[in-house]
This record gives structure tokens, sequence and C-alpha cells, in this order.
């Protein structure tokens, strides 16, 4: 399989990253570079076998639900570029 | 006094402790190093204020007998590990100036055990790379050279800055990070010696995450006691991670130095590739008549499916990578470039903050992930992941203790001179220790030999799940007799 320029220009906007129109033939040639390299799995006889889900098998351990932590909206917001009283600012999404 | 640079850990632990020097000389003998070499790159922070502090507060408990297993040890830390007020950025320019409010489950066991930290290390950006050039600080300078040559080399990647600082002795050890060689191959390329752990033996709470079914911390550092010795630190089970596994914490150092004989060692004959380079064969050849020499029986084992793993590592690994960096958005650290929605501001900061490796991976884990894909594509590849794992399984069940291959195709090569125009040519650096990550093994890579160029080739040893422990055993033996290889400075 290879993707043509719409697929490259739908999977930047599926993954939020602006692409200029100048740079779709180049990223165009290496996805489907990758994409050539990853064709050989087809080879591969899955039939019957089992995704992998968890690599090391063992049972995920739970905690207790109580609150353990917390507390600290200004650490929390610390590194935010922009927030007003423990909120983060981001541009109008509602008029 | 002898350089306290050159000494290994072990021989440091044993001066600290007879009061021979003081941790403060030792971290401002380490400081100095690491401001000649600046031209390695291998720093993206120094943090020498701390590193003071830190060493004297060894120095305390080190006179009142409280020293930890670590006190006074300077060491390097990846730049992917999160550290309480200082700056961490993945190497990535989306990150910005972040300061976390916490610090990792590993570098927190570290200082806990008295070690001292120099700086945080280069990387490839978010750990995806095999030279250390994706880093948004520049590529990292290998300190090993060509002979009769000055041309700079990479370090690998894409733990480059621990690797190179390691070798370059700017650091005792250094910790860094594994996904698909990320550990081992730069360990090969600068003859240091690197342990990528069984998945689960590391907490990754607070490491800046990757892929994450493939994700291990591990250590860096110039002898294989050594890098038991930080093993022990950095292992154990932790809460935060609900993938990191309850097991006890073996003493690794004990079995440093413990006979091999009778260990069955497996020779993969999937791994003795076309055209592969009579300087590698030679390397593998000798590693496994040293390994035979201290008693270990050789047998020829079969891992039908190694061919598969990279390709389908270049599906899982950027598949998990597109969900995992998808938080990069601009509202709550790091950069933020305006856009007159929410919708184009996402897409603006993702543009401007992630480099063209990083953007290439989520735009394809984005692809095998989307409607109609998933099938064809992720789902195909966790099936041969699945194979990849059941291959080792076999061999493990015939009574195989570990498995020893190369742990790169090639030496060191030039900065530039790999992937330019086909990523690919880039990602066949980690077809020997990619095979590791997908099965959730255990893989140290040691220093072995040279090339006829005069540049470091490593040995890789595959161990069964949470064995560490053999592969510092076997690790020792290709180290007694490979000797250890120091570059010559140059800088």
């Amino acid at each position: 399989m290879s993707v043509d320029a719409a697929t490259v220009r739908r999977i930047a906007h599926l993954a939020r990253i602006a692409v200029a129109e100048q740079e779709v033939p180049h990223l165009q040639g290496e996805l489907n570079a990758m994409l050539a390299f990853v064709e050989q799995l087809g080879e591969v006889a899955v039939e019957g076998v089992e995704p992998m889900t968890s690599v090391t098998p063992m049972e995920m351990k739970k905690r207790h639900d109580v609150v353990d932590d917390g507390g600290i909206a200004d650490e929390v917001v610390a590194n935010a570029p922009e927030t007003q009283d423990h909120f983060f600012l981001v541009p109008k999404v509602v008029e | 006094m002898t350089d306290l640079t050159s000494l290994t850990i072990a021989e440091a632990r044993s001066g600290l402790a007879k009061k021979t020097f003081t941790a403060l000389e030792l971290t401002d003998a380490h400081l100095k190093a690491m401001e000649d070499a600046r031209v390695l790159n291998a720093y993206v922070l120094e943090t020498p204020d701390h590193a003071r502090a830190m060493a004297r507060e060894a120095d305390t408990k080190i006179a009142k007998g409280e020293g930890g297993p670590l006190a006074g040890i300077p060491l390097g830390i990846k730049d992917l590990f999160a550290t309480r007020d200082v700056r961490t950025t993945a190497c990535s320019k989306i990150l910005g100036n972040f300061l976390p409010p916490y610090e990792s489950t590993v570098t927190s066991q570290l200082w806990r055990d008295g070690a001292v930290m120099l700086g945080k290390l280069n990387n490839d950006e978010f750990a995806m790379g095999s030279s250390n050039e994706t880093s948004c600080f520049g590529s990292v300078v290998n300190p090993w050279r060509r002979e009769g040559s000055a041309t700079a080399l990479v370090p690998g990647g894409s733990s480059g800055g621990s690797a190179s600082a390691v070798a370059a002795s700017l650091c005792m050890g250094a910790t860094a990070t594994d996904t698909g060689g990320s550990i081992r191959q730069p360990a090969a390329f600068t003859a240091t010696v690197g342990i990528k752990p069984t998945y689960g033996r590391c907490s990754r709470w607070g490491i800046v995450a990757f892929a994450s079914s493939l994700d291990q911390a591990g250590p860096i550092a110039r002898t294989v006691r050594d890098t038991a010795i930080l093993m022990r630190s950095m292992a154990g089970h932790d809460p935060k991670d609900t993938t990191s596994v309850d097991r006890a914490v073996p003493d690794y150092e004990a079995v440093v130095g413990k006979s091999v004989k009778g260990m069955k060692i497996g020779i993969p004959r999937e791994y003795r590739l076309d055209g592969m380079s009579a300087e590698i064969e030679k390397l593998w050849s000798e590693g496994a008549s040293w390994l035979k020499a201290a008693g270990a029986e050789l047998v020829e084992v079969s891992l039908p499916h190694t061919k598969y793993a990279l390709p389908a590592y270049y599906i899982v690994a950027p598949a998990e990578a597109s969900s995992n960096l998808a938080r990069y958005d601009g509202v709550r650290y790091g950069l933020r470039v305006p856009g007159r929605s929410i919708g184009e501001m996402y897409e603006n900061t993702r543009a401007e903050g992630f480099g063209p490796e990083v953007r290439r991976r989520i735009m394809i884990g984005t692809y095998v992930l989307s409607a109609g894909y998933y099938d064809a594509y992720y789902l195909r590849a966790q099936k041969v992941r699945t194979l990849i794992k059941k291959d080792f399984e076999d061999c493990f069940a015939r009574g195989v203790h570990a498995i020893l291959t190369p742990a790169t195709p090639s030496a060191a090569f030039g900065i530039g001179e790999k992937g330019g125009v086909d990523p690919v040519e880039m990602y066949l650096n980690d077809i020997f220790t990619v095979t590791v990550n997908m099965a959730g093994l255990p893989g140290i890579a040691v220093p072995a030999g040279k090339d006829s160029q005069g540049l470091p080739l490593g040995l890789q040893l595959i161990g069964r799940p949470f064995d560490e422990e053999t592969l510092f055993s076997l690790g020792e033996v290709v180290e007694q007799a490979a000797g250890r290889f120091t570059p010559s400075r140059w800088w």
C-alpha cells in the first residue's frame, strides 16, 4: 500500500500537525518508504495467532480507591503557557 | 594523584570509603572534564552547583558511615528522565523549558543511594533515532575517531549523550533508555557497557514516554561490574507504574565473575545476515570461543521470525508514539504557537515543536491506527510480535540460558552519513537489538573488539526474562577476554 498526497494531508490533520503544501511530496516519499519496508509483514502466516497485548504476562496491580495525592494546583499549572486562577487558558472554543 | 575521572565506579567507591579522596574532589574532577569536552555536545544542561551540593551531602554521610551504595558517584542523566526543578526536554523544542515538579522513580532511587547528578545528557528527540542527530540541541560527537582521521562520528542513539559522556569519562555512569536498541547500539559504538533490562524491571514513571510497551530504562557504564552496580539502584517495583514488576532486586554485582561453566549459549542462525561484514563475523565467533573457553556450551538455535522484527517495530513503536505524543498540545506545558482557533493552535504548535523524525513517526503511527488500516498494519504487527516472542520462548525451553549475537551491523558512522534520503537506512542499525524489545527480554552490549579502522565493536547477550544476572556473568567473561577500550583524547 502507498499513500497519495491527499492521504498525507488527511494524516497530518488527524495528527494535528500543520503541513505546508510544499512539504507534502517530500513527506509522501518518506511515508511510502516506510510503508514499503513494513510490506514484508504480509508474508507472515498469522492465522490463529493472538495479537500481543502485554509482553510480560502479569496481572495489573490495583490500588485502593482513595485520594493519596493532590492539593498541588500551583505545581500542576506551573509549566503552562497561559493560565488564570489555576485554569489552563486556550483560544475561545464556544461563540 | 591519579586522574579521578579514569576510575571505575567500583574503584571510586573503594577510594571514597578509604578516604583517599572526597566525593567533592571526585565531582569537581568530572565537572572539569565536562567543561573541557563541550565540543562533544554530550551534555545539554550542566548542573555544577547541584552536583557540588549533592557531593558535599555525600561526604557528610560517608563521614558518618551512612553513605549509600552509590554515595558520591557522579552520574549523567539522559534528558528523557524528569528531574525535579531541573530542565527536562527530551531534546525536543516542544517541551521548551519544562521544569518538572517531580522526579522520575529511577533517578530518585539513584539519589536515595547517594549518587550525584552532573547534568542532563543529549539524546535523539523523544529517543527517536539511532545516531543522536535528531536532537534539537544538535548532534553528539563520538569520542572515538577512525585511525588517522578527524571526521566526526556519531555515538549512536538514542542515548548518544550517555554513551559519549561515559566513554569520554565525563561521568562515571549514565542513565539511558532503550526502545529498539537505544542503550545497546550507542554502547557498542563507544566501547561502553549498556544493559536493557527485562520489560517491567525498572519503573517508567517520570520518563518521557515514546512507545510504552517497549521503553525500558537501564544504565551505561565503562565496565560490566559498574553497570551491575547501577542496575541494582535503578531497578525495583514502583506502585506508580502498573507495568513495573513486584520482584525482589538481586545483588547483580555478586554474580559478576561467577562461573558460566555448563551454561548453554544459543547462536541464532538468522542473525548471520547476507552481506555481513567479515569483521562482525569474526567478532561474533571470537566471542563464542571466549564463552566456550570459560566452560559454556554453544548450540545453534533458530529464531525464524527475526527478519520481521524491525518492520513490526516500525508499526508498533510509531503507533504508540502517535498516541503518547498527543499530549503535546500547547495547553499544559511546553511550546505554544498561537492560531486563530484552538485547532489551528494545536497544529501550529506541533508543526513548530516536533522535528522531522518525530513528525514522520507520529504520522506513520496515525496512519496505521486510522480507520480501515488498523487490521492490516497494527493488528498484524502485534500478531507478528507474539511470534517473535514465541521464537525466544521455544529457544529458552530447550535449555538455552542466553543468546549471543553481534550488537550492531557496523561500527560508528560519520555525522550526516546515513538516513538522509531513505529513513529505513538508519533504522537498519537496530536490526540485532530490536527483537529483544519486541519480546520484552533483557539484553546487554559489551565491548568486544575493534574494526580495521580502529573503531569499537560490541557483542550482545540476550537473556531469559528477569535473568539479568546471567547476562552480567557472561558479560564479564567477554570483558575479561576482550579487555577494555578507551578512546585517545583529542578534545
